[in-house]
């Protein structure tokens, strides 16, 4: 690109006039590429900083104003690598997240040690010959060290536990933290009338493993989401603005705002909604309603962003998100279903609201009981509160966030970023798969129908006068040039392109233009284009074609049992061949996205969970109402972000993919709170009957604790299918 | 038992400066890129030589493939 381009949307400066920019970066693939472009930038004048981050692909640069955010761009592509700035304030705030884990994490750990250390000095004692005055010693610095170390360390789950009391409900972090406020405060209590037992040691331990699974379960997700929002930002969404003085230059489509004026060549994708000032084109749609014949546009239509411009060029005038209605249609559907959607309650808080009641009620009965009889105030207490901390759901918490951890981390070897937490769970219960068409079940880009007995050559000779066609179908015919592109070649808008080859004239373009004639055998629905050179002429279609494994994709998901059906607002007749050649029975055309909303919940009426797969701004609301979502890569924005789980690359094996993997992983969350509630009907009445020492708490809650996530890595290992996947989904998405 | 009174102390003491080693660590961003740790060691940049273009870091990248 050798034209300049105003980044300084992305770009911060500080008061001595440092600024810094943070790229996302493409082509990192071995360790070297650190260095070189780390000192490749470094050498450029000007630059102070230069640091890659190797784990997520990202380039921190600072520099003096005698460089600039271009100059770094060029030079990063001129090392070989494709660049974008890059905004990230969701990520900030989610990292500084995962270091206060990280850092209560440690304080706990710190903290568990010590005090452990101190504990078995204890219990070894007690069974031989520790004075009470060493045992009180050893107690007080136990308590010395806890106390701050949960005040601190235990705030991720008062924090939460505080949220649902307010809100009147009730999550796993309520008995996580009554549990742990009583087994330290009993110890304290005991501690001062000098008595054998303590529980600090129970009650940190338990938060450093609870910890543990919540940092790293909050880091996979965190990982995945920003190689997400890499493949994002370096789809690289630039604009031709029109300045004040009537030269375009090129932007970033976020520093658009209302009012301005964007150039759209013919080829290009529209980088902004607008109004049409001047020109006459046609636009392809299909990323926004799913329509694949292309829209004529004139004066004063309507466009939306991530229309593919046809073969003229257009002058938009940009408009503010809330003026043109199909957006403002999509972004109320979009309220109303996410507040539908709210209802949902994942499966470890719903096992949390049935625990905490049996728990503590549990608790009292047996301190009443042993009050009956006969047992002193203080027996029966300590009682109710050994039952307390042996319950303490230690094993619960950690079975669900151990499975999604190593799940997550599956699918993402199977090309499969999952967005939301819940999302496996909910993927479990599916027995419906609504499809999109448009994109979803077909490649997001056209492929060409070449007839079987055609000429190579002349298929070669067309590729080769596509390469200088600006027009979108000629991409889909430019990769079966024979050569490179012909010299000379003048451009017919609305036509085609002609030029003399073997002193002969060729000719690409309409069938008029070639002087060509439909042949019956094409299907109606593809857009055609022919070639001709001298006397010998070909008429090729164009059409969207399915995604490569999109047909035993849909038999295998009908092999398990789910109901396969398509959502499409593509036109009937470029859908019912597509239906047709999957083995779908129903499929729904024409559809606006409010009328696929009403599909949904038809569905849903019937009492069925939907995963709904789709890709337009259409789908957008569709996505959010369904029971589970999934996103290609490529589909719009909004859809994206609305979407439970993002897939890469060209198949549509993912889908498969995160159907088996969640069944699995509900599989062995299933297991691992039976493994829990098996720990506590062996342990509970041992409580009860009062055989729990600190010691016995101890092993138990470690025990169950490596039960539960040993279990939880079977989830990791990957099934045949997942290994024959895609080897470089992420490569193959970007480009 | 008197040399409890200042043994656990020392002890503790030394937990406590492995605790804000960790927490320094931590606030130095040393967990940011995980990865990029362990392949950096395997870069040549530390070599007399410092590479002021692209060309030496070329060909370190040879090296290492």
């Amino acid at each position: 690109m050798a034209e300049a381009i105003d980044y300084s949307i992305f770009v911060t400066t500080s008061d001595e006039g440092v600024s810094q920019m943070s790229l996302a970066v493409d082509g990192i693939d071995c360790a070297a590429c650190i260095a070189e472009i780390e000192t490749g930038i470094m050498a450029l004048p000007g630059v102070v900083q230069a640091r890659l981050n190797y784990s997520t692909h990202r380039l921190a640069v600072a520099w003096r104003p005698e460089s600039s955010p271009d100059a770094v761009v060029r030079r990063l592509e001129d090392l070989g690598y494709r660049a974008h700035p890059f905004v990230g304030e969701a990520e900030a705030s989610e990292a500084a997240h995962a270091r206060w884990l990280l850092r209560c994490l440690g304080v706990a750990g710190f903290a568990a040690m010590n005090i452990m250390l101190l504990s078995i000095s204890v219990w070894s004692g007690n069974v031989s010959d520790i004075t009470p005055e060493t045992r009180d010693f050893f107690h007080w610095i136990s308590a010395l060290i806890a106390l701050p170390a949960a005040a601190y360390a235990g705030q991720p789950f008062f924090r939460s536990a505080l949220r649902a009391i307010r809100t009147g409900s009730l999550n796993m972090d309520v008995p996580i933290s009554i549990g742990v406020v009583l087994a330290l405060g009993m110890s304290v209590v005991e501690t001062a009338l000098s008595q054998h037992h303590a529980y600090f040691d129970s009650a940190i331990m338990l938060l450093f493993f609870l910890l543990a699974g919540r940092y790293l379960d909050y880091e996979a997700r965190r990982r995945t989401r920003a190689l997400a929002g890499n493949i994002a930002t370096l789809r690289g969404q630039m604009a031709h603005r029109i300045d004040a003085d009537g030269m375009p230059v090129l932007v970033p489509v976020q520093a658009l705002k209302a009012d301005d004026l964007i150039l759209v060549a013919a080829g290009e994708r529209v980088g902004a909604d607008g109004v049409v000032i001047s020109g006459r084109s046609a636009v392809d749609e299909s990323l926004i309603t799913g329509e694949t014949l292309p829209r004529p546009l004139e004066q004063g239509a309507v466009v939306y962003a991530g229309s593919l411009n046809g073969d003229g060029a257009l002058t938009i005038k940009v408009t503010a998100g809330g003026e043109s209605t199909l957006v403002d249609d999509v972004q109320r559907l979009l309220d109303g279903a996410l507040a539908a959607k709210s209802g949902y309650v994942r499966l470890a808080d719903r096992v949390a609201r049935r625990y905490a009641p049996v728990v503590h009620l549990t608790a009292l009965i047996a301190a009443l009981g042993w009050l009956a009889v006969g047992a002193s105030v203080h027996h029966a207490v300590m009682i109710a509160v050994a039952v307390l901390i042996i319950t303490c759901p230690c094993a619960l918490a950690l079975a669900v966030p151990a499975v999604q951890v190593t799940a997550t981390g599956r699918l993402f070897r199977a090309g499969l970023l999952v967005n939301a937490g819940d999302m496996l769970e909910r993927l479990a219960k599916v027995d419906t798969v609504v499809f999109d068409k448009t994109g979803t079940l077909t490649l997001p880009d056209l492929a060409l129908a070449v007839p079987p007995d055609a000429d190579p050559a002349l298929v070669g000779l067309a590729g080769r006068l596509a390469l200088s066609s600006r027009h979108p179908l000629a991409k889909a015919v430019a990769g079966r040039a024979s050569g490179g592109p012909v010299d000379g070649v003048p451009e017919v808008p609305g036509s085609g392109v002609s030029a003399l080859v073997d002193g002969v004239e060729a000719r690409l373009g309409s069938l008029a233009f070639c002087g060509a004639v439909l042949p019956a055998d094409l299907p109606p629905t593809d857009s055609v284009m022919a070639v001709r050179h001298g006397a010998r002429v070909l008429v090729m279609g164009v059409a969207q074609a399915l995604r490569p494994d999109a047909v035993t994709v849909v038999r295998e998901l009908t092999a398990r049992g789910l109901d396969i059906r398509i959502l499409s607002g593509d036109r009937e007749a470029a859908v019912a061949p597509v239906a047709r050649a999957l083995g779908i029975a129903v499929a729904g055309a024409g559809l606006k996205p409010a009328e696929k909303i009403a599909a949904l919940d038809a569905l849903k009426g019937e009492g069925r969970c939907v995963l709904m797969v789709g890709d337009g701004l259409n789908d957008a609301p569709a996505l959010a109402a369904a029971h589970v979502s999934l996103s290609p890569v490529t589909g719009a924005a909004v859809t994206q972000a609305q979407a439970d789980a993002v897939f890469l690359g060209r198949r549509l094996a993912p889908v498969l993919a995160a159907v088996d993997g969640s069944r699995v992983a509900a599989r062995l969350m299933r297991q691992n709170l039976a493994l829990a509630v098996l720990y506590n009907v062996i342990a509970v009445p041992l409580a009860v009957a009062g055989l729990v020492t600190p010691l016995v708490a101890a092993l138990a809650m470690s025990g169950s604790s490596i039960l539960v996530t040993v279990n939880a890595l079977r989830a990791a290992r990957p099934t045949r299918e997942d290994e024959v996947a895609d080897a470089t989904p992420a490569r193959e998405a970007v480009a | 038992m008197n040399v409890l009174v200042y043994l656990v102390p020392l002890a503790l003491m030394l937990g406590g400066l492995g605790l804000v080693a960790f927490l320094w660590s931590l606030k130095s961003g040393q967990y940011e890129d995980l990865e990029g740790a362990a392949v950096r060691v395997l870069s040549d940049d530390d070599l007399p030589e410092t590479p002021s273009d692209g060309r030496a870091a070329d060909r370190s990248r040879e090296r290492v493939k």
